[in-house]
């Protein structure tokens, strides 16, 4: 899995905000703006190596979906955002020009029952990148869905049924297959496993470590099963409340955690042996995650942790390395340091 | 000791009837036969076939819509050639023969000027028909692309294009139908043209609505990632998936269509005399409701046939194109 020094994607500073109305003037104070800007991705920077996987965890809501979706160009992302593919910015590119790098970047649907569309067959949907980028039609194209089917382990006969036909695993096949059709170097797997029950889980995983190794795929895995990041994961980065909080190679994050909302989450993974389980001390957190339309001064995670300090309400901590490529943002550590 | 033994006794035939060798014949087999192809638990198998000509089989499979397809092809047929094959004409008027009841002559009877309906039923069928037709099509692209385009791209262009939508529907229609035929003069043409104003209207806001929801579906986003165009989007995954609803609606503009012209030369403002729809047969029919019914009823009968068969036909084609619907 280990890739070369070459990034294959280079994030940097990506903030996505949605306008947000509220209609009513009861929930309104005096003087405040009739539309808000909810931040649901915060200055996140992050880059990941060629033929890489970098997982982002973190609760629901917490803005990976959307960090995701901004690489891939889907949402808007704020003036001073930069996305460098290879090197070249595609933050400004309009979507005619865009259009090169979208056989490039592909995704992967957390909901297999919502991301086929259900009037067409799988050979059409899997064919659907081919014929929009026009790099293929006809019979050229037939044979690269056929391929493309073949590499995720879909028969032959599938091609002309409709996805209703299929069970979600399968489904999660095609989606995959539609991605990898293309040829794409860059894969963006939003939850692709979590509509899966575990034993289609670990299929499912297969294929894309399968793929990863065959052709050097480059993943950002958003998830937050943390046990299968852990598996799959060459660097893992926590986000909480829009925010990047800690990012660290798989095994240093595991070993090493040392941000306060990944230890809380970390804490959480169930421990299957039972002995051992009635030993473990999990974190649990108080309160509730503050609404991203009002996020708190300072750090976001002050409101909810233990070890909060008066700085942490004013300062904002920076993402800063601690050494073996460990980013954390935490006033306990820099102050330690 | 008696009792202990008994229970030996059975308890030894019963392990022998374990033993015991089960014929063949009581068995059956679970397992794939040899020689044949393992199948697949999970899979659904049956045959694949392109998807119009299963939409056709299924369409063929609902008795209802088969039998609205007859009916609307012998009326299409009918409309068509009949008239050559008959000895009157729409507009011969024979006062030897006023108001007869229907005979071998007269099949459908005379009117009251002596001219025979069952050919002014046929003559009526060509305008009547076409104009139900002539303005379904054309209200269906209107209000498809129209409601498709406010709900897929929202936001100003929606709010803009839906209160032009409000504006339209907001003014009586009658009032600009008659000011148009006014203009335009009474015909089958001016007719269509001021019914393709404003009848497109239910169809855009019924788009509008499912295009809303459709649009935030995950396969949306995913044509997107794909690299299809907004437009593309629309047109290939959105509208295919609101078809439903669509088909619905068109079914029900035909005979709405069908009306509105009746209700026009009821006023006179519609097609003129000696020209005949059914709905101005119908209207003339009024006077002599009473004593000659069949005046009244044969357009009236061709009316309801149609308007059954074509909802008939609406339906099937609903579930017919839903490739998640298996029967």
């Amino acid at each position: 899995m280990t890739g070369t020094n070459e990034y294959c994607i280079e994030a940097r500073d990506i903030s996505v905000q949605f306008p947000v109305k509220s209609p009513f003037h009861l929930n309104r104070k005096r003087g405040e703006k009739k539309t808000k800007l909810l931040t649901a991705v915060n200055h996140v920077s992050l880059s990941i190596r060629t033929g890489e996987t970098v997982s982002l965890v973190g609760e629901s809501g917490c803005g990976k979906t959307t960090f995701g979706r901004a690489l891939l160009r889907l949402v808007n992302t704020a003036p001073e955002s930069q996305i460098l593919f290879h090197g070249k910015d595609i933050s400004r590119l309009d979507e005619k020009h865009l259009h090169p790098y979208r056989a490039k970047m592909q995704m992967i649907f957390q909901d297999p029952m919502t991301s086929l569309d259900p009037r067409k067959t799988i050979g059409a949907i899997i064919a659907e990148p081919l014929i929009a980028l026009h790099l293929a039609s006809g019979t050229e194209a037939e044979k690269k869905v056929r391929e493309a089917m073949d590499m995720v382990g879909l028969k032959p006969d599938h091609y002309d049924r409709y996805p209703h036909e299929f069970s979600g695993g399968q489904r999660q096949r095609v989606g995959i297959a539609r991605a990898l059709v293309a040829h794409p170097e860059f894969i963006v797997c939003d939850e692709p496993i979590s509509a899966l029950d575990v034993s289609i889980q670990a299929q499912v995983i297969n294929i894309l470590e399968d793929l990863q190794n065959r052709y050097g795929y480059t993943y950002l895995f958003i998830s937050h099963d943390l046990s299968m990041v852990r598996h799959i994961s060459d660097e893992v980065g926590v986000m909480y409340l829009g925010s990047l909080v800690e990012f660290a190679p798989v095994k240093e994050l595991y070993e090493n955690m040392l941000h306060p909302y990944t230890q809380s989450l970390m804490s959480a993974i169930p421990e299957p042996d039972p002995i051992a389980n009635r030993n473990a001390k999990r974190i649990i957190l108080t309160g509730e995650v503050p609404s991203p339309l009002n996020p708190p001064k300072g750090c976001p995670f002050w409101t909810r942790c233990r070890q909060c300090m008066e700085k942490c309400a004013e300062i904002r901590p920076e993402l800063r390395n601690v050494g073996n490529g460990h980013l954390v943002a935490c006033h306990l550590i820099h102050s330690d340091r | 000791m008696q009792k202990e033994n008994r229970q030996k006794e059975t308890a030894k035939e019963w392990i022998y009837a374990e033993d015991q060798q089960i014929p063949a014949e009581l068995l059956e087999k679970v397992g794939s036969p040899a020689g044949q192809k393992n199948v697949d638990a999970g899979e659904v198998q049956r045959p694949h076939v392109k998807y119009y000509k299963m939409v056709w089989q299924r369409l063929k499979r609902d008795k209802l819509a088969v039998f609205g397809m007859i009916v609307l092809a012998v009326m299409l047929i009918a409309a068509v050639f009949g008239p050559m094959f008959s000895p009157y004409s729409y507009e011969d008027t024979d006062f030897s023969a006023m108001l007869q009841g229907p005979s071998a002559e007269h099949w459908f009877g005379t009117d009251n000027l002596g001219r025979d309906v069952f050919v002014r039923v046929l003559y009526g069928a060509r305008i009547s028909l076409s104009i139900g037709f002539a303005a379904a099509a054309v209200n269906m692209v209107i209000g498809v692309l129209y409601g498709g385009i406010a709900g897929y791209f929202g936001g100003k262009v929606d709010m803009v294009m839906m209160r032009i939508v409000d504006i339209l529907s907001g003014i009586p229609s009658l009032l600009y139908l008659i000011l148009l035929m006014m203009f335009l003069g009474a015909s089958v043409k001016s007719i269509l043209i001021a019914m393709c104003i404003t009848y497109w209207i239910t169809t855009a806001r019924m788009v509008r609505g499912s295009i809303l929801s459709l649009r935030e579906q995950d396969y949306a986003l995913a044509a997107k990632v794909c690299g299809e165009s907004d437009w593309s989007i629309l047109i290939h995954h959105l509208i295919p998936n609101s078809i439903g609803s669509i088909i619905v609606t068109v079914t029900f503009l035909i005979p709405s269509a069908i009306f509105e012209e009746a209700f026009l030369s009821f006023l006179g403002i519609g097609i003129s005399v000696p020209m005949a729809s059914w709905g101005t047969m119908c209207n003339d029919a009024i006077q002599y409701l009473f004593n000659k019914p069949y005046l009244m009823i044969f357009p009236a009968t061709a009316i309801s046939l149609t308007i059954f068969s074509l909802n008939f036909i609406g339906d099937g084609l609903r579930d017919a194109l839903d490739p998640r619907l298996i029967r």
